[in-house]
């Protein structure tokens, strides 16, 4: 009999190279590459067909929220709502300032607390089928993580938000 | 293959075993051990079933059993086993998971002194140690070391139905050769099956009975709250000598060098693959008992008395094969049992002792597996042969070419071959279970954040940061999609021990992240949702050194790097740390 170590060592290494990632300009114009780059970037907004900053109230969104009523903030569940907030949001998200994902102040103006809780519990959907979220996507490059939050929390952190405008 | 893993040995895709937090499961009485040489996995069981709660594993090396968890895939607890060397009939589980055991496979000075190789006779022992398992937790505790004669014990299973409270241990080397075994280990015409009656041996410990006697053990488990794993050194150990427990140990003579030593599902067969032998022995529990009620014994050995051959024994099957070694079984009544030198399976009747059917191999198979095989209720639809030897079979990879495991439908008369495949070192022995039973146990998919008890862990962005002390250097770092917080760190210097604690504040399911960093003389680590998992770094050379995730997580992974600055030894530059400029969290309320 042989008896021998089983080795088990899998190393994967998986390597992205971005091939022909440096922008080659076509015609090299060596005076003003900084014009064209700029020139560059607005055409990008301009084709760009949904302003993100743009109220979209009405767009509840898809998924398991179909309908909410706000009435007076409550107090508790915005405690609540930061909390969860802290933990599962902010490598990402910051309030004044573009980071992984938007900057959120006033963002309960901006999208319904439908669209909001679909976004946060149901990302997956979204980003493949709201117009909204597909627009996102677009601009921000990274997908919105699963945080696996509960539609309590998720609805606490609308309260939280609403204390953010 | 679905995972990998990682008990006895370092595994630098997981970082098990290198990382600051795993480093103390591989400690033992020796030291820190890197590897080891894993044999028998069993499943737990509950009523004679598998339940799929763990997964039990010896260590042959340094005498070590590991318990793996089948909710995380993880190792969680490795006990060593004193005044053992070689521990290979280990490591299976009794019906109702009481005990998983563990027996030497060299006999030993017991305990441990100076003295002539050549005296080995009749000063050596054998250790066949009884681990009580916890039901709740899985925890192991060696509740009792059984003293036994110095023969070699080779493999073992447990009684069950009728037979539940037995224990069957194989043995060679009666004949305390301690050189040229292969020769002097082979001169006798039977060896022993040691039946060794557990629950009167725990009777009589619960009663006051054994002797604690001084010994050296590690101890070492893994905490799913902190992330981190314990070692402990044990002092002491309860030793049971044979001699004091009347009636619980006997020997059945079983022809030669049997190396398998197999019980079928309804406990009353128990089958020893005399590896040298023409024939399988076949012995009778019922026998058993009349035997030793009648006193049926042909003398003793070291004061255990050898119970006749014939009245014990049930029967014998006669030129099955050439070079039996294990046997497993249906619930229909068969055996299929490996034979080693003719390469094949053997399907026999047991009560008929007839050959059913016979199947070739490719080549050298040692065991088989069913899953559910050491129960009562095999889940006997397929069988599985694991083969040592595929000379000439598949692409000449230099002088060492692949092991292979063949799949076969039993459920039929014949068997029938499914599939042939190569696997990744010897695939030595297997343990089954039907995918529906791990299913429902519900395995982790995330840690919760809420929950991580991790010393150096961090809940958010806002909590990373880095601390001096002394020489020491502490980054309390976190990961997400696809950035690590902090990822420029400055004031570090040349001669510092620098901490990356790092946690992966993703909540979802199959993200982990991996960091590596230039010059550390450890490996990378696989971090997953919600753990916290540290390794050490020690810059050697002033510069701007780069750290990266090693573990592919999004279209932004090749971005998700950082930089660490180190400066001279005399440096006065403070420590400081940022993320896109601020220091993480600061810019909120």
């Amino acid at each position: 009999m042989k008896f021998k170590l089983i080795a088990l060592l899998t190393v994967i290494a998986f390597t992205f190279s971005s091939c022909g990632g440096e922008k080659k300009e076509a015609k090299p114009s060596k005076k003003q590459p900084v014009k064209k780059e700029v020139q560059k970037e607005e055409v990008k907004v301009d084709a760009s067909k949904i302003d993100l900053m743009a109220p979209t109230l009405d767009n509840k969104g898809i998924g398991p929220i179909k309908n909410i009523t706000l009435g007076d903030i409550d107090q508790g569940m915005v405690a609540k709502g930061k909390e969860v907030y802290k933990t599962n949001c902010t490598a990402c998200h910051k309030f004044k300032k573009r980071y992984i994902g938007p900057a959120l102040k006033g963002i309960t103006g901006r999208r319904s607390p439908e669209w909001i809780m679909n976004m946060i519990l149901n990302s997956d959907e979204m980003l493949k089928k709201d117009p909204v979220a597909k627009a996102l996507i677009t601009e921000y490059n990274a997908p919105m993580a699963q945080q696996q939050i509960s539609v309590e929390e998720a609805r606490s952190i609308v309260e939280y938000f609403r204390t953010k405008n | 293959m679905f995972r990998v893993i990682p008990v006895f040995s370092q595994d630098p895709e997981k970082g098990y075993g290198y990382s600051e937090e795993t480093k103390p499961m591989l400690n033992t009485s020796h030291g820190f051990v890197p590897w080891g040489d894993s044999h028998h996995p069993d499943i737990s069981q509950t009523e004679g079933t598998v339940d799929g709660r763990w997964v039990f594993i010896n260590e042959n090396n340094t005498p070590r059993i590991a318990r793996i968890s089948l909710k995380t895939f993880e190792t969680e607890e490795i006990i060593e086993i004193p005044n053992s060397a070689g521990n290979h009939s280990s490591s299976f589980v009794t019906e109702n998971s009481e005990y998983v055991v563990a027996g030497t496979r060299f006999s030993v000075p017991f305990p441990q002194r100076d003295m002539p190789i050549a005296d080995m006779k009749g000063n050596f022992s054998g250790a066949l140690s009884f681990l009580k398992i916890d039901p709740e937790h899985g925890h192991m505790n060696i509740e009792f070391q059984i003293k036994m004669p110095g023969f070699s014990y080779d493999l073992s299973h447990p009684g069950r139905g009728k037979s539940h409270g037995w224990f069957f241990f194989s043995t060679y080397n009666t004949e305390e050769a301690n050189t040229l075994m292969e020769v002097n280990a082979s001169q006798n015409d039977k060896d022993f099956i040691a039946a060794i009656n557990w629950k009167k041996i725990e009777e009589y410990v619960k009663n006051g009975g054994g002797k604690m006697v001084p010994a050296k053990y590690a101890h070492n488990t893994w905490d799913d709250d902190t992330h981190t794993a314990t070692s402990v050194m044990k002092k002491e150990v309860l030793v049971v000598e044979p001699k004091d427990v009347p009636g619980a140990i006997y020997f059945l003579p079983t022809a030669k060098s049997p190396h398998g030593c197999d019980v079928d599902p309804t406990g009353e067969y128990i089958i020893g693959n005399g590896k040298l032998a023409a024939a399988m022995t076949v012995h009778s529990f019922t026998k058993m008992l009349k035997a030793i009620e009648d006193k049926a014994f042909d003398g003793d050995a070291y004061g255990i008395p050898i119970i006749k051959f014939d009245a014990v024994n049930y029967g014998t099957l006669n030129q099955p094969g050439l070079g039996p070694l294990h046997t497993e079984f249906d619930t229909r009544g068969n055996g299929y049992t490996t034979f080693f030198i003719s390469s094949e399976v053997v399907k026999w009747n047991i009560k008929d002792l007839k050959v059913i059917d016979r199947h070739p191999v490719y080549y050298s198979v040692g065991h088989l597996m069913i899953p559910g095989g050491n129960s009562r209720t095999p889940d006997d639809k397929y069988m599985v042969a694991m083969n040592k030897i595929t000379k000439d079979r598949y692409l000449p990879t230099g002088p060492e070419v692949c092991q292979s495991a063949q799949l076969f439908d039993i459920s039929g008369e014949k068997m029938e071959l499914l599939l042939d495949f190569p696997t990744i070192g010897e695939p030595h022995y297997a343990a089954g279970i039907s995918a529906d039973v791990i299913k429902k146990n519900n395995p982790t998919k995330i840690y919760k954040l809420v929950d991580n008890k991790h010393p150096y862990g961090v809940k958010s962005e806002a909590e990373t940061r880095v601390v001096r002390k002394g020489k020491e250097v502490h980054i309390y770092m976190s990961m997400i999609r696809s950035h690590f917080s902090p990822d420029n760190i400055e004031g570090v210097k040349v001669g510092d021990k620098v901490f990356f604690h790092v946690t992966n504040l993703e909540q979802d399911y199959d993200v982990p992240h991996g960091i590596s960093m230039i010059g550390a003389n450890t490996s990378e680590l696989l971090i997953m949702p919600g753990r916290t998992t540290t390794f050490t770094w020690e810059p050697k050379e002033v510069g701007v050194w780069p750290f990266y995730c090693t573990d592919f997580c999004s279209a932004l992974h090749q971005e998700m790097q950082g930089y660490v600055r180190v400066s001279p030894k005399g440096s006065n530059l403070p420590i400081s740390f940022t993320l896109d400029g601020d220091i993480p969290g600061e810019e909120e309320e």
